[in-house]
């Protein structure tokens, strides 16, 4: 087991640093030139414009920038930021906790829905709860999440007054008062992400357990003697919940993804939102940096999904 | 001896004759009418398309006629989905954005097939590109797909749109990057399906008459691992109107005066407290097209399901 985590750790490396040279180089070839505000600057004469490059490390050939970068990255140093001067890695530190709640919590809040819904709707299959609950998922999985956020604002912020508009990262949770603040800011963009992610959830749990009910150790299960109840909670479910850990965990990347339009909707000062604005602004060390922790979080929860799938089912072999 | 052969050979023939044979794709046809939401999904469907192409023809008001003194309306019998903060008619610009997310959708996912179809018929038919082509999916499905669209668009829109005018060059960029991002599932797919195809007895023959690789892939092998992939394409067009429409969101999609669906809610986010029809109709639309295509992919994978028969 340790030898086959290790090895899949030792695959990922060269996957990281293959992804790494193609950001590397599409940012590098773009036409888009970082210096273009200063270009269009008709008061910066060229020999100070040819210092700011310098002092960037812009004018050293792109072999050379990108294994000074890759270096950066090793000692966890991302490079300065064209927009702020400050080091990337500051400004990623300081907009997590932001994204992280968020995420966290929907992501939790969704599991814990979609489980128990996509286990009732496939124990009682064809039912009218199943009937309404499919069809939930099936709209929550097309309603894209720019349109939800949307009509949340509109029915619970402007029509109904309950939560805020935007959300204030100003807000210190220090007593009762801001505590409460920061939960009514926060209902409705974890509210967005939850609703697209149980409902996906819920399809994948549901077609799972009705894989495993017609199978024949379920019907040893029951002609044994077993209860319904524990038929269901001992043997089809926990069968059924191998595939879905898995998807659990190839799916937190996409939920990253999913934060871009979120926080962008609801103004939460997150990664997100701070790629957004970084990508309009061409600071191109942060979107580097941004973009290539995306596909790490994809490499890291893709070797994890494989993992737990070994871990979980006995009949996987790791050799 | 003849005389007593004679009826058991004819009988088959009159059933023939009476009843066409059945094929694949009628079988799945008649399947698929049965799946009432996938049919209510194909009307849905078929009628935004219609809408949006004839539609501007039938609705004749003019999309980008400013009118201030009409700005914010709500919806009424003039203006059927309101106006915007300067007046133009929102329907008229919702069906003639219909038109771009439609295409944009059917086309990327075009791209997407195409692309992926041939990579993994190439992997899965010659064993020596199969390694590194499997290694080379890996690598895109690893590459985050919306923060790489937003900033391949952002980086090259400026000198497409220079090279082939505003819309073509944002259309090709929008589609051409949808599609380089999307082709990995299709390939594993086809690969999967031509993994177990080539075994076939039927392929050996038409190897043994001496039929060419590129004949025996395209003509002999491709056609039988379609149903698959017919289903992918169309959740792919779902999936790309949703793309399409987040990056017009974003403020990275098409020019201003091209509404896109995207775009007409990226426009009324500003207004969103006082004009919330503005958000509401195109909404509306790309949930309706994403919803009827999703229920149509349903519909298709049971249709083609061969465990399924009917």
């Amino acid at each position: 087991m340790g030898r086959y985590i290790l090895r899949r750790l030792l695959i990922s490396i060269p996957t990281l640093l293959v992804i790494s040279a193609v950001l590397f180089t599409i940012l590098a070839l773009a036409p888009g030139d970082p210096m273009s505000q200063f270009a269009l600057n008709p008061e910066v004469p060229p020999e100070v414009r040819e210092r700011v490059k310098a002092s960037l490390g812009l004018d050293q050939p792109l072999h050379i920038r990108y294994a000074k970068w890759i270096g950066g990255i090793v000692t966890g140093d991302f490079g300065f930021s064209f927009a702020t001067r400050g080091p990337v890695t500051d400004l990623i530190v300081q907009r997590l906790p932001n994204t992280l709640l968020v995420l966290g919590i929907a992501y939790t809040v969704s599991v814990l829905i979609a489980i128990p819904i996509g286990i009732i709707s496939a124990v009682k299959r064809y039912s009218l709860f199943d009937y309404g609950a499919t069809t939930l998922a099936f709209i929550g999985i097309s309603v894209p999440t720019f349109f939800t956020g949307l009509l949340l604002i509109i029915i619970f912020a402007v029509k109904l007054k309950w939560f805020p508009f935007l959300y204030d990262s100003r807000v210190v949770v220090s007593d009762l008062n801001t505590l409460g603040q920061q939960i009514r800011q926060s209902i409705m963009p974890i509210t967005v992400l939850t609703l697209f992610n149980a409902a996906q959830l819920t399809r994948y749990v549901r077609a799972e357990m009705l894989e495993n009910l017609p199978q024949d150790y379920v019907r040893t299960a029951r002609a044994k003697g077993l209860h319904e109840r524990p038929v269901i909670a001992r043997h089809v479910l926990r069968n059924s919940l191998i595939p879905v850990v898995t998807l659990i965990a190839l799916g937190v990347p996409t939920i990253f993804t999913g934060a871009i339009i979120t926080e962008q909707i609801f103004a939460i000062p997150g990664i997100g939102h701070l790629l957004v604005k970084s990508i309009f602004n061409t600071d191109t060390p942060v979107v580097l940096a941004i973009t290539f922790l995306f596909a790490a979080l994809v490499v890291f929860f893709n070797l994890v999904a494989d993992v737990l799938y070994a871990v979980l089912d006995p009949r996987i072999r790791y050799s | 001896m003849a005389t007593v052969t004679r009826p058991v050979a004819t009988a088959p023939e009159n059933v023939w004759a009476t009843r066409p044979p059945r094929s694949l794709w009628g079988d799945a046809w008649r399947q698929f009418r049965r799946h009432r939401m996938a049919m209510a999904g194909l009307f849905v469907f078929l009628t935004l398309i219609v809408a949006s192409l004839l539609g501007p023809y039938l609705y004749t008001v003019n999309p980008n006629k400013v009118d201030i003194l009409v700005a914010f309306q709500g919806p009424s019998a003039d203006h059927p989905f309101g106006t915007d903060d300067v007046g133009r008619d929102v329907l008229a610009r919702a069906l003639l954005g219909g038109r771009v997310s439609i295409a944009v959708g059917i086309a990327a996912m075009l791209v997407s097939i195409v692309v992926g179809a041939f990579i993994g018929a190439m992997s899965g038919y010659f064993g020596k590109a199969d390694g590194p082509l499997m290694r080379l999916t890996d690598m895109f499905l690893a590459l985050p797909p919306l923060p790489l669209l937003m900033l391949i668009i952002f980086l090259f829109r400026d000198p497409l749109r220079a090279a082939l005018g505003p819309v073509a060059g944002i259309f090709i960029l929008v589609v051409g990057v949808i599609g380089l991002l999307t082709w990995m599932p299709v390939a594993r797919l086809v690969r999967a399906a031509f993994l177990t195809l080539k075994q076939r007895d039927f392929v050996t023959a038409a190897r043994s008459v001496g039929v060419a690789d590129r004949r025996l892939i395209f003509a002999h092998i491709l056609p039988n691992a379609l149903s698959p992939v017919l289903v992918a394409a169309t959740l792919g067009v779902g999936a790309a109107i949703i793309t399409e429409s987040a990056l017009s969101f974003l403020g990275l999609g098409f020019p201003p005066d091209e509404p896109t669906w995207g775009r007409l809610l990226f426009d009324a986010q500003s207004y969103i407290d006082f004009s919330p029809h503005l958000a509401i109709f195109p909404g509306l639309l790309i949930f309706l097209a994403v919803i009827s295509i999703n229920y149509i992919g349903d519909g298709l994978r049971d249709a083609l399901d061969p465990r399924k028969t009917g």
